[in-house]
């Protein structure tokens, strides 16, 4: 029985009391969102906590060239005399943005046009929502970026676009999953019985049954998005230096292994950092919001 | 002012057929009742008996493929979606299992605002309070409002179903098994509580459940289904006391039961054999020949029509040519 | 003296959720000869099936957690044995039936293949050639009065009715010749008709095999055909036992009495209101007998104190202060 006087602020902080317990049962949940909260702050505050802010623009010291890690510079630089730390700090920042922005803009209209196709199952708006759907995911997406970045002028924002217009069907197929097995359930035909509208039953009904997957993939995918953005950069066809991309520093040190190793190690290792810790936070969500029989 | 013989729904020779990769399901095949005001009409049947694809069928979740469903005189022989929105206020159901019918991702405040919103019952400001007096209808306390569904027992959660189904202020009500996932001391709670609750507020009731001694308590009529179609229908006790479909008898006689009276009650032990064909799978004839004691050669070629044996008592079977 | 088959002695069971410990075997005590029919009767969360995953060590083990308490199988402590002894008593001295027969068997395998592998588990150190494992199999499907067992060990669950498929775990409990059978709630997801045939063929069956059987329920009709003695169960804690006819003609604890009345009848008047009140909250369980906030005859001591069995004639206990001296 809850006591008199409760308000809605304390009903509010006992829900998030427990989505904290759940999220916190993997020790590795915790991990993850550690790491990803000290990948963007490093992100954001970069001019203030890298040493050299400077070096993460147009900036050449040959005199501090290629020197290996040392306590002035952690992470060693790179073949121009930069500090690469500061760099992979400022990389963490087109990292996170590319994530930010593919998922921003596929995810919306993945997720409505997956609960659309679901809840109409059957009918002609699901076969022609999931047939584009399949046409899409054929697709494989670097592939496509590539090729886009080719014909177009290789940028940061062209990458982005083609990764985002790979992205959104994944989405689209999972959430019709879900949507078109939950159609069924009897609180769905209780709505419609009682007379609600499809919209309503759609977005109000069935939609919050699936953020359990959706946000679980979004922050699995931030970990994808970033890889291929790193990726892409690698070859050339993302960031174009002097922006200090993850990917690009990989990049420019591959030539140099095994002598000048740090080149690429530490942004190599600042990748997978990023991504590790994006793959545990989503482990977390999923538990965080798994609905459960007391 | 109750009009005691007001016929408030009608259903005549309705059937639903599902077409599958396995062949056509004759779930309902050629049902025909009525249900007047303020009675509690029992459809009791096994799985496979077609007796919630009935339910599904008035209320609208799936269209006839043949058939009529009259509301107080009107044809509603059609999906929800093409129903006026006025007739979902008069007609509600409350689902078998409570775990599902209730979202889980939604409050309680939250369901059962649903039906108070699409019908425009009361105004935003209003709305609170009338969640508290259909909480207070259920015997369910006011705090109950901000908690989820799974947060509360299956006996509660099916209170809160029993309230949704009431929002609207319905005239007819379809129980489908509401209390069969539930154990034997809520059911009492619940059963009572929809007694009382159709003396109240007038209500008739379709009530389908497998659980015979629990129709026996609850209905005025009982209907007994097998494989889509009704084998006998009879006012409650005449039913119990002169069972004379086969099926009918041979059900009664399994029913477990915890006191002697009952067992001299019972009518004497058939023992059932066979399984519950498929409704795919119809036997030719009469449905229920190859389970049946007494089947003669008449049972596996012709099926048999309904009879009236006595005053309200009607009979599918072969075995009782008396008119 | 033998040893008794079972003996579940003051057995303290808890679960760590959100919030704290579930307490929810609050001192169970069960005791079993062989050859017997007993039945567990209770509603749902009183805590029977957490008793037979006890005794069959099969609780998972985070969240669940025992308290205190012995689970007596031949004269040996289940509890403190090691992993090789538990395997033995999984495999030859125990078996289970569970409620839902189709969650009890894996879609994707066959249904020879998981009784053979069944009867292959079981055999433990003995090697049971490939034959004679199918040989038994087609015995088990012909024990449990299944037509056409040849087609039937090809066949995957999805591809026969409920029944069949409880039959089939029926099959596979007894194939494994266990000295006891612990049945969940064995018929509950079954037709009537079906459920009838269902337990008269195991009661066929374990007199045969002379199986002591351990069925439990929250169905009181079923007990009173089936068990030749009962145990009540309430809020992790037996109420009351006696011999199945005794228990029907003379209920004692209140509990009881309120369940009885509950049950729709096929004779007298309507249905009574049953047992107010709900089941407690584990987390907070009441003090002394469990079920004083819901009982109408309640004194003062029922709150201070756990009522442990007064013998009220012959083997009828109950667990209640009413009953004292």
């Amino acid at each position: 029985m809850e006591p008199a006087g409760t308000t809605e602020l304390t009903r509010k902080w006992k829900k998030i009391k427990k989505a904290w317990y759940k999220f916190s049962r993997n020790p590795l949940s915790i991990v993850g969102s550690i790491t990803v909260l000290v990948v963007i702050f490093l992100a954001i505050f970069a001019p203030f906590v890298a040493p050299y802010p400077e070096h993460a623009g147009s900036f050449v010291n040959f005199s501090e060239a290629s020197k290996p890690p040392s306590l002035r510079n952690p992470f060693g630089n790179d073949t121009i005399g930069r500090d690469i730390l500061s760099r992979v700090f400022f990389g963490f920042r087109f990292s996170l943005i590319m994530g930010l922005v593919v998922l921003l803009i596929a995810v919306p209209p993945g997720v409505t046009l997956g609960l659309l196709a679901g809840y109409m199952q059957g009918t002609w708006i699901d076969k022609i929502i999931m047939r584009i759907t399949d046409i899409f995911v054929s697709v494989p997406a670097l592939v496509l970026a590539i090729a886009v970045c080719s014909v177009l002028t290789p940028s940061v924002f062209n990458a982005m676009m083609a990764v985002t217009l790979m992205w959104w069907p994944w989405y689209c197929r999972m959430v019709y999953g879900v949507a078109s097995s939950l159609k069924n359930e009897f609180f769905v035909q209780s709505a419609e019985v009682t007379g609600a509208g499809k919209l309503y039953i759609i977005f109000r009904e069935i939609l919050p049954n699936c953020y359990g997957p959706i946000f679980t993939k979004i922050s699995l995918d931030m970990g994808w998005v970033i890889l291929i953005g790193s990726s892409l950069s690698f070859v050339g066809l993302g960031a174009q230096p002097p922006t200090p991309d993850l990917g690009t520093m990989v990049a420019d040190g591959a030539k140099y292994i095994p002598d000048q190793w740090w080149i690429s190690v530490f942004p190599a290792f600042a990748i997978m950092f990023v991504v590790l810790g994006f793959n545990l936070l989503g482990d977390g969500i999923r538990d965080m919001l798994a609905v459960e029989e007391v | 002012m109750i009009f005691l013989t007001e016929e408030i729904v009608t259903v005549k020779d309705l059937k639903k057929y599902f077409i599958t990769k396995q062949g056509t399901v004759k779930a309902v095949d050629g049902v025909s009742f009525s249900l007047m005001k303020r009675e509690t009409l029992g459809l009791v049947g096994e799985s496979g008996s077609g007796k919630s694809t009935v339910a599904y069928v008035i209320m609208g979740i799936y269209p006839p493929t043949a058939g009529r469903i009259l509301f107080r005189g009107k044809d509603i022989s059609r999906e929800a979606g093409r129903r006026p929105t006025a007739m979902k206020k008069e007609i509600q159901i409350v689902f078998q299992d409570p775990g599902s019918s209730l979202n889980p991702r939604k409050t309680i405040k939250q369901i059962l605002e649903l039906p108070l919103k699409v019908h425009h019952i009361s105004t935003n400001e209003g709305r609170t309070e009338q969640v508290l007096a259909l909480l207070e209808m259920v015997a369910l306390p006011g705090d109950y409002m901000y908690k989820y569904p799974l947060a509360i027992g299956g006996g509660e959660r099916q209170m809160v179903a029993i309230a949704r189904a009431l929002a609207t202020n319905p005239s007819f009500v379809v129980l489908d098994e509401p209390t069969s996932a539930l154990d034997v001391s809520v059911q009492a709670k619940i059963i009572n509580l929809l007694i009382q609750l159709q003396q109240e507020f007038n209500l008739t009731y379709l009530f389908i459940t497998h659980d015979l001694s629990l129709m026996r308590n609850v209905a005025s009529r009982v209907a007994i289904m097998y494989l889509g179609k009704i084998c006998e229908v009879a006012p409650t006790v005449e039913f119990f006391q002169n069972p004379l479909h086969p099926y009918t008898k041979m059900l009664l006689s399994s029913i477990p039961v915890i006191s002697k009276e009952e067992e001299k009650f019972k009518p004497k032990k058939i023992v059932s054999r066979g399984e519950i064909p498929s409704p795919v799978n119809v036997p030719p004839g009469c449905s229920f020949h190859l389970r049946c004691p007494e089947k003669r050669e008449i049972c596996s070629q012709v099926d048999p029509t309904m009879v009236e044996a006595h005053e309200g008592h009607l009979v599918r079977c072969h075995m009782l040519p008396e008119a | 003296m033998a040893a008794r088959l079972l003996e579940i002695r003051d057995l303290h069971v808890g679960f760590d959720v959100y919030g704290g410990t579930l307490k929810v075997l609050n001192g169970v005590n069960l005791t079993m000869e062989e050859g017997e029919k007993v039945g567990l009767v209770g509603e749902t969360g009183c805590g029977k099936t957490t008793t037979a995953k006890s005794t069959l060590s099969i609780l998972p083990m985070p969240p669940a957690r025992i308290f205190k308490g012995e689970i007596f199988f031949n004269g040996e402590d289940i509890l403190k044995m090691g992993q090789r002894e538990i395997r033995m008593v999984q495999a030859q001295g125990i078996s289970m039936i569970f409620q839902d027969p189709t969650a009890a068997l894996n879609p994707v395998f066959t249904i020879g293949e998981q009784l053979m592998d069944a009867i292959k588990y079981s055999s433990f150190r003995d090697r049971v050639s490939k034959k004679e494992r199918r040989e038994r199999a087609l015995q088990a499907l012909r024990d449990v009065a299944l037509p056409d067992t040849e087609r039937i060990l090809e066949n995957y669950p999805i591809q026969l009715s409920g029944g069949m498929r409880q039959r089939i775990c029926i099959a596979m409990a007894l194939a494994t010749e266990s000295q006891l059978l612990i049945a969940d709630e064995p018929t509950t997801s079954l037709d009537v008709t079906i459920q009838d045939q269902v337990l008269r063929l195991l009661g066929a069956l374990v007199k045969e095999k002379e199986t002591s059987t351990i069925l439990i329920t929250h169905s009181l009709g079923i007990v009173r055909e089936w068990t030749e003695r009962v145990y009540v169960m309430y809020a992790g804690a037996m109420v009351e036992t006696a011999s199945t006819e005794e228990l029907f003609s003379r209920p004692l604890h209140p509990y009881t009495k309120g369940l009885m009345k509950a049950v729709p009848k096929l004779t007298g008047e309507g249905i009574a209101e049953g047992v107010s009140g709900r089941i407690p909250d584990y987390l907070r369980p009441p003090t002394g007998c469990r079920f004083h906030p819901r009982c109408p005859h309640r004194m003062s001591t029922c709150e201070a104190e756990r009522p442990p069995f007064f013998t009220e004639g012959g083997d009828h206990q109950v667990a209640c202060f009413l009953y004292k001296g």
